[in-house]
């Protein structure tokens, strides 16, 4: 019993973790048709502009608590920032290539950004523990566990019902069906779909450094952190389906559980399970478990 | 008759000149250019067996699988035998990614584009996952390869290996360009272009690009073999990780899918291209490396090869 409760908890929390960092890779497949390896780079960026800024704040002997308004602020940064330079400078001249181009380009941008972190931030490794210590920890089946990482889940919560309730409930999320649907007819009804590509973007770019910053304070924030964290994500967005969010929270569930079920009991086969659903998944199908088969929608 | 219909073909004439030269070079040349070149040219012959899936408009994001396989084929071999003969090695790694290809091109046939590149590297990182959680083949550290012999005789320089590379390289170079000459080979690109037409002419589409993936696996299995001996040491970061997927990619961007030629030429300005910027800028070196693929993608798509097809020489001739 106590087994299963630590797994189930294992797997919420990692599943959370998970979905946070790809939501923002689908939402940006969904719309523009980019499978953006750079994302890996914006949760690297997220995770050090995090723990750099969490370290000045402690430093300045300003609260715990703080770190909280700086994981915000950092993944806001750096999405706006990023998002909107790469999206305006280089991915609008990529539009009419190919999907298997842009990805590539995408991976020349991911080596781009893997080493300005080495520029600006050094090789050494940042630890930003503030946040964690300030939540403490609770006693939940026998075992403690930090509040910090069981936070994770609400943050996911959060994070699912905002994408849902602009999508679902506001003019936004109705003018982004238009465009997902037919690209040409949204521009001859008059929408400016430039202006949604950048915001889409930069949505996806905050959401992918949320990801890196919200963790940061729990790992040791080190160069090459995104390479794995990068092809797990690509693993759940495609196990639920390309550009679909509720494909993300089914993916993101079912690699956090696999991967929690097989640290327990099988620890040799901890990457083995996730890619080797991915790739039954590709090739039953395709289009993700569950994603409608024509109409592409988010 | 094969000998003129080859000859006829300056393209293999070309191939079969420079590597000669570059053989020769080989001996004059200190040890760190020698080894430079040796990697630049196994990873040469991993790239020309992406251009094969490529000129079809298929890009395989996983590639590592088979270089992967042929590396840890030709260090299993010895791990288990003792084998180290440099012929049994190339066959072996040839063999184990040709094998493995001929099953998972079942699967991957019926499937193009970004599903493609995806399903490849889903199945490259299942070996990755396998290799760096099991303590029998060596973890995330590896294992080392001894020598290479040479049936029975063991050199004392490099060279010999650096003469098998290039014997290699000019056999695939050669006989890929004898396929792409072929009726087969002319499928490729029709492929691309039009499926239906293809099926219509009464030729099979899955079945060619079935063929064009058990080669391309060869190929790349045989590079990763003798990238394995070059190196004397095999480890799954290095070999299998998606992202030396994405390295062999790049390569086959840099060099442009023009020619069989190209992917050698690619790869060697690669290799020392980041040895340069590792000296460099030791930090910054997949910045130069990630610029250098955003800059070919945008301004320069057809690849390094496309600059050699505009010297003034070769247009005249193609006037001709």
């Amino acid at each position: 019993m106590q087994a299963t409760t630590t797994l189930l908890i294992d797997g919420l929390v990692y599943a959370s973790y998970l979905f946070i960092v790809s939501v923002g890779l689908t939402i940006v497949f969904g719309v523009m048709k980019i499978l953006n390896i750079a994302h890996g780079g914006f949760y690297a960026w997220g995770a050090y502009a995090a723990a750099y800024s969490i370290g000045v704040a402690a430093h300045f002997g300003l609260p715990d608590w703080i770190g909280f308004i700086m994981i915000g602020l950092s993944s806001l940064c750096v999405g706006f920032i990023f998002g909107f330079l790469i999206e305006r400078l280089i991915l609008r001249r990529l539009y009419h290539h190919e999907e298997v181009i842009v990805l590539l380009a995408t991976f020349g941008l991911f080596l781009v950004l893997e080493d300005l972190i080495l520029l600006v931030f050094g090789v050494n490794p940042y630890f930003a523990y503030q946040p964690m210590v300030y939540l403490g920890s609770v006693e939940m089946g026998g075992i403690s566990r930090d509040v910090y990482s069981l936070s994770l889940i609400i943050l996911a919560c959060v994070v699912a019902f905002v994408c849902w309730y602009i999508l679902s409930l506001t003019k936004w999320g109705k003018i982004l069906a238009t465009v997902i649907y037919d690209r040409e007819i949204s521009l001859a009804i008059g929408i400016n779909v430039t202006t949604i590509y950048v915001w889409t973007f930069i949505f996806g770019a905050t959401l992918g450094a949320l990801g890196g910053a919200y963790i940061a304070p729990t790992i040791s924030v080190a160069p090459g952190i995104s390479i794995d964290v990068i092809v797990l994500s690509f693993a759940v967005v495609v196990i639920g389906g390309m550009g679909s969010i509720p494909g993300a929270l089914i993916g993101a569930a079912m690699v956090g559980m696999l991967r929690a079920f097989a640290v327990h009991q099988f620890p040799e086969l901890e990457l083995f399970v996730v890619f080797a659903v991915m790739a039954i998944v590709l090739m039953i199908r395709p289009e993700g478990l569950f994603a409608p088969v024509k109409a592409r929608r988010i | 008759m094969i000998i003129k219909a080859l000859s006829a073909d300056r393209t293999i004439s070309w191939v079969v000149a420079s590597f000669a030269i570059l053989a020769i070079v080989g001996l004059m040349v200190p040890n760190w250019v020698l080894n430079g070149t040796m990697f630049g040219l196994a990873r040469g012959l991993a790239v020309l067996g992406l251009l094969v899936l490529w000129r079809t408009g298929l890009v395989s994001f996983g590639h590592a699988l088979y270089f992967g396989l042929g590396a840890y084929a030709v260090a299993l071999l010895e791990k288990y035998t003792g084998v180290s003969d440099v012929f049994v090695r190339l066959a072996v790694a040839l063999a184990t990614a040709a094998a493995v290809g001929f099953m998972l091109g079942f699967v991957l046939r019926n499937h193009r584009g970004i599903f493609f590149a995806m399903l490849s590297l889903a199945f490259s990182m299942v070996l990755y996952g396998v290799l760096i959680k099991s303590e029998a083949l060596g973890s995330t550290d590896g294992f080392s390869v001894s020598q290479t012999t040479i049936l029975g005789w063991q050199p004392e320089t490099k060279y010999p290996l650096f003469l098998t590379i290039i014997l290699t390289g000019v056999v695939a170079a050669v006989g890929m360009q004898i396929y792409f000459r072929s009726a087969l080979g002319h499928l490729t690109t029709a492929v691309r272009d039009n499926e239906i037409r293809v099926e219509y002419l009464g030729y099979s589409v899955a079945q060619a690009i079935h063929i064009k993936y058990v080669l391309s696996a060869a190929l790349t299995g045989a590079a990763g073999g003798l990238f394995a001996m070059a190196l004397g040491q095999v480890d799954p970061d290095s070999m299998v990780n998606w992202t030396v997927s994405g390295e062999l990619v790049f390569i086959s961007i840099l060099s442009g899918p023009g020619s069989v030629a190209a992917p050698f030429i690619g790869a060697v300005a690669f290799e020392f291209l980041r040895t340069f910027a590792f000296e460099l800028a030791p930090h910054a070196w997949q910045l130069i490396v990630g610029g250098t693929l955003l800059g070919i993608i945008l301004f320069l798509p057809r690849g390094l090869w496309s600059l050699i097809e505009r010297l003034p020489m070769r247009q005249e001739r193609d006037r001709e």
